[in-house]
């Protein structure tokens, strides 16, 4: 079953079709705060996947039947714009993005305190600008991000980065080609770096022991990815003076 | 074995571990996870004798007990006014509680007391566990604001813009020929010459309170602008 | 409001009992039945303790998509359906759907269980597509499992019916569809840091994380879904691998 337009070899030389090494991520840019009216928003990005996240809250929380009375609500939405793909993507709600708001939102629920405010609500909204693969990953990393720079108290940050299987090899961060083309893409989430994952999900055949090494690498590129997430926060807010907060 | 890992005013994110060890205690904004204690948001460290807490630097204002606070009249009811108070919960003001005169509902109607849309500065009487806000406006500092306009920034900005014994809100007030009431709510009420120009001072405040050398460029946007 | 027993199932979870005193990796009775339906071109029930859940399959035909002109069309449906549950509304399908719809899909597809180049009627323009839709009963947990189970025993029920001059005659049917593995779907739900299988629905009201995991017929993994507010720690994944590959054997078994 040959896909049109797959590339014969994804691996030349152990090196991948964009230059990369097998264990190498793409580069990372994060911009913290960049949307002024937003409570908390941040950019993340992989090479030319691209996300925009903004978190608000907690506020009240609209419709008033969907309120929760013992804690607050959270919502995490994805989506992808029409002309984050190669062929344009219709707006407004796929299946996918149903179920990638539900996993999203499942994920940050370990993290985000929600029991300290009854009756209201934290919207976290994922916006995909440019897709490359790894679209909910630089969402999520987005995302945590944004809640921090928005204020919202959490355990820690998520981190998060997909591993493929291309060419038998098994790879840290796909990127578009070999996601169409590659046999295993597996996406997963963990809380700082500890070995709790709060987003699992793998397609593709693995044996047992191919999967437990994907999980490795992975958590580990995850461990990366919370540096970076760290270093971009205290970057922002680095410029700290004695002038700064003063008590009354 | 406890141990301190921070220093007072340090900048620390969600997830930093502050302290290890049983010596140290969680105070707002930090949380306990066996032996460590770390923190729940992006701010600044507060040490007090035991105690760890973090001033945040973004968030939504947490409705405290005796903080004075300016909200906005949205409903009457039979015996209280709904407030919004820049919150995710709207706060009540009782009728036992909005003047220190006896309000008599059969000759005076509630609206000429607070009609909606009027804007006090009130302070927060008690907030329950279930997040139930009344405010009182029988303290002496309370009073309904009237004209002028109000603009709000984050709450966590507040002390910045009040300053060093108000020494910040003066000069905005002075320089402006304004009246200024700040709210702990991050709602604040200007009235007077130059209303603008007072704002556009405190938004620069809002947007560069972690950065040094700010009083010196207020004063010189405050004073750049006398002929406009 | 329904009321919910979650504080007793999760105190019970603690010290690693289960309200109706099975054992933690214990299943159920399961039933399969096939060809249920009359008008579907296959068809399956299954039965998981009190759980029932139905899939039917319809077969068209259609273009093929443009990436793939040597293959046929697979798409996967489901439907909660509010005669299942108390809980369920009316509707088009909500994210809880959506999302077992998926994981059924992906399963399938990924395993490669159906040949899909056998079902080209002519390459680049014509192919059949099979159209597998899932629909739940009663809910009294475990949906997923029992999903896949369904659907993989519609698919070995279905059968491909003629195709002449560009038109289906679906009152004729030629050979099987091209059936050639069989991925199970096994959820390890966590409790109160206790791992178990086939949860009740009470039980999974009271989960904290659940993770589906598909073997095929070789026992390797085909997809991976976790889901719940909680999280699983690498120990807690292990254990489920474990139980997904000793009972996908079992359950491959039935059917």
């Amino acid at each position: 079953m040959s896909k049109v337009g797959a590339p014969k070899k994804l691996i030349i030389n152990n090196k991948r079709l964009d230059g990369r090494k097998l264990d190498e991520m793409r580069e990372i840019k994060i911009d913290v705060g960049n949307l002024k009216r937003a409570q908390g928003s941040a950019v993340f990005a992989f090479g030319n996947t691209k996300a925009q996240a903004a978190a608000y809250g907690p506020k009240i929380m609209h419709p008033r039947y969907l309120q929760d009375p013992t804690r607050t609500v959270l919502r995490c939405k994805y989506s992808l714009l029409p002309f984050s793909t190669k062929e344009r993507a219709r707006p407004g709600h796929s299946r996918r993005s149903t179920e990638l708001s539900k996993v999203i939102t499942e994920a940050f629920s370990s993290v985000v305190y929600l029991s300290g405010s009854p009756k209201t609500a934290i919207d976290v909204f994922i916006e995909i600008l440019q897709a490359d693969a790894s679209t909910r990953c630089a969402g999520i990393n987005a995302a945590s991000l944004a809640l921090a720079d928005a204020g919202i108290e959490m355990r820690d940050l998520i981190s998060s980065c997909a591993v493929g299987k291309i060419d038998g090899k098994l790879v840290l961060d796909v990127f578009g080609l070999e996601d169409n083309y590659g046999e295993v893409d597996c996406a997963m989430a963990v809380i700082g770096k500890t070995d709790k994952f709060v987003l699992l999900q793998m397609d593709g055949i693995v044996t047992k022991e191919e999967f437990f090494k994907i999980l490795e690498i992975g958590r580990q590129g995850c461990y990366k990815i919370y540096d970076e997430q760290k270093r971009a926060l205290k970057e922002k807010y680095g410029i700290m003076g004695e002038e700064n907060v003063t008590e009354k | 074995m406890s141990e301190l890992l921070v220093k007072d005013r340090e900048f620390v994110t969600p997830g930093d571990v502050l302290a290890t060890g049983l010596d140290y205690l969680p105070g707002n904004g930090c949380y306990r996870e066996k032996d460590e204690i770390k923190s729940k948001l992006l701010g600044l460290v507060k040490l007090k004798e035991r105690y760890i807490s973090i001033i945040p630097l973004a968030g939504v204002y947490s409705p405290r007990q005796g903080d004075g606070i300016i909200g906005v009249i949205t409903d009457l009811q039979p015996n209280m006014w709904i407030v919004d108070i820049n919150s995710p919960y709207d706060a009540i003001l009782l009728i036992s509680e909005a003047s220190n005169d006896f309000i008599d509902t059969r000759r005076r109607d509630l609206s000429s007391y607070y009609d909606i849309g009027d804007i006090i500065y009130a302070k927060i009487l008690s907030v329950t566990k279930s997040k139930h806000i009344t405010l009182t406006m029988k303290d002496r500092k309370t009073k309904k604001l009237i004209s002028g306009k109000i603009m709000s920034i984050t709450p966590s900005k507040v002390p910045r813009l009040i300053g060093k014994m108000g020494s910040m809100i003066e000069l905005i007030k002075t320089k402006t020929n304004c009246q200024i009431v700040v709210g702990q709510n991050g709602v604040v009420w200007i009235k007077g010459e130059k209303e603008s120009l007072a704002s556009k001072a405190i938004k620069l405040i809002e947007s560069e309170a972690h950065i040094e050398g700010l009083t010196d460029k207020v004063t010189k946007l405050l004073e750049g602008d006398l002929d406009e | 409001m329904l009321l919910r027993n979650k504080s007793y199932v999760k105190k019970m979870a603690e010290d690693q009992i289960r309200v109706d005193g099975r054992k933690l990796d214990e299943m159920r009775e399961i039933k399969i039945e096939k060809g249920v339906i009359s008008s579907a071109e296959g068809s399956a029930k299954v039965t998981i303790g009190n759980t029932v859940v139905l899939a039917g399959i319809k077969i068209g035909i259609g273009e093929p998509f443009p990436d793939t002109p040597d293959e046929g069309i697979l798409m996967v449906g489901a439907e909660l359906s509010p005669v299942a549950s108390p809980e369920f509304e009316s509707g088009p399908p909500g994210p809880d759907a959506v999302e077992l719809a998926r994981i059924i899909d992906r399963g399938i597809r990924e395993s490669h269980c159906i040949e899909l180049d056998k079902l080209v009627i002519k390459e680049g323009e014509q192919v059949y597509m099979i159209n597998i839709d899932i629909h739940v009963l009663n809910h009294d947990g475990n949906l997923i499992d029992a999903a896949g189970l369904a659907a993989i025993a519609a698919l070995i029920d279905a059968k491909l019916p003629k195709v002449e001059d560009g038109r289906i005659i679906l009152d004729e049917k030629i050979e099987n569809v091209p059936v050639v593995d069989k991925p199970i779907p096994i959820t390890t739900v966590k409790i109160s840091n206790t791992l178990m299988l086939d949860t009740t629905a009470d039980e999974w009201d009271s989960l904290d994380a659940r993770l589906t995991i598909t073997t095929n017929n070789n026992g390797y993994i085909c997809a991976v879904q976790k889901g719940g507010e909680g999280y699983f720690t690498l120990d807690e994944i292990k254990k489920a691998v474990d139980f997904t590959i000793k009972y996908g054997k079992e359950l491959r078994k039935l059917l």
